[in-house]
């Protein structure tokens, strides 16, 4: 079996998750790691999955539920070396404050910097339209430590003038 | 002395409620010697289940020393374990050694406590906090055949879910 990261997005609706695992699961090909979720009125799917032919084979699986529900597919091939799932995260970064442009950019520059790792980043647009807040969570893998983000981070704070959380991630095995 | 081998998810042992423990004999000692050898041999070492070495009896062994220090009740081991009263949440990650190689949020009470018997049969009360409260409420679900699988919670979810309840 090949890998391959399938991205899939098309207008929100009740069963684009079941049309598209349906069709794969058809076509012989199994889902590994996933993560499907709304986004501004669309459905977006990203995962990783196993197909037994070639890709030509799955993308004329998905070619009825792409043309039903309208649904822009990608299929990138995976080497066996980028399939590897990576060592779990050890930091957690939430942030929060008015809505304003560059936070994101500000907040994962001054990460980038330490060589800080994001396995996942996710964040929201919140509050009344008048005082939109954004809220995001980032977690991560920081080789420098997690002081070394405190104090990269610590100067945003007032520039920015956002809330920064810097929380170690400790996983218990039990 | 021995360890035991730890049993593994999907196996159906680990989702079936234990039962009581009655006999408080040599018998019971020596298994709980070997629970406790088996837990410091583990990849968390800080607390097991009997049902996760196959024995369906509820006894849970937990001794976060390795983690908390002195901070905390260092080896409990806890005989027929009732949760009496709990309070505040908390998030954390969590791993199983039933679960090898997966970690997720769950969600678990930050302070409770809980009676149970000791290895002779007299009875107890622990007030346990944090880390220690997690570890207990863990290995406690694994005497009602419940896996942290079962509680799983998105970060999505403890983040958001204020804002949703509000609609
Ligand atoms: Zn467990």
């Amino acid at each position: 079996m090949s890998q391959a990261l399938l991205t899939v997005i098309g207008e929100d609706r009740p069963g684009i998750v079941a049309a598209v695992t349906q069709a794969l699961y058809t076509a012989g090909c199994s889902i590994g790691d996933a993560s499907m979720m709304r986004l501004g009125g669309y459905f977006a799917i990203m995962q990783v999955l196993s197909y037994p032919q070639d890709l030509g084979a799955v993308e004329m699986a998905l070619d009825a539920a792409v043309k039903r529900l309208n649904l822009r597919v990608h299929l990138d091939p995976l080497s066996s070396v980028a399939a590897d799932g990576g060592a779990a995260p050890d930091t957690r970064v939430t942030v929060f404050g008015a809505d304003r442009p560059g936070i994101v950019a500000s907040v994962t520059a001054a990460l980038a910097s330490i060589g800080f790792n994001i396995v996942d980043l996710e964040s929201e647009r919140s509050g009344s339209p008048e005082h939109p807040i954004y809220i995001m969570v980032i977690q991560g893998r920081a080789p420098a430590g997690i002081a070394a983000v405190q104090e990269v981070l610590a100067p945003l704070r007032e520039r920015e003038s956002i809330d920064i959380g810097v929380h170690p991630l400790e996983t218990v095995v039990l | 002395m021995a360890v035991l081998p730890i049993l593994t998810y999907p196996d159906p042992l680990l989702q079936r409620p234990a039962v009581a423990v009655a006999n408080f004999d040599a018998e019971l000692r020596a298994f709980v010697d070997d629970l406790i050898e088996t837990m410091r041999a583990g990849p968390g070492g800080v607390g097991i289940a009997a049902p996760q070495v196959g024995r369906l009896q509820r006894i849970v062994v937990v001794d976060v020393r390795a983690k908390l220090g002195d901070d905390c009740h260092g080896l409990m081991v806890l005989v027929n374990p009732d949760l009496i009263a709990w309070e505040g949440v908390a998030v954390g990650r969590e791993g199983c050694m039933s679960v090898p190689d997966f970690t997720g949020n769950v969600i678990r009470a930050e302070q409770i406590r809980v009676q149970a018997q000791d290895i002779h049969g007299e009875d107890r009360v622990y007030e346990c906090a944090g880390f220690e409260a997690r570890a207990v409420q863990h290995e406690m679900d694994h005497l009602d055949g419940l896996l942290f699988l079962d509680r799983l919670v998105s970060r999505k979810t403890d983040l958001f879910r204020r804002k949703v309840y509000k609609r």
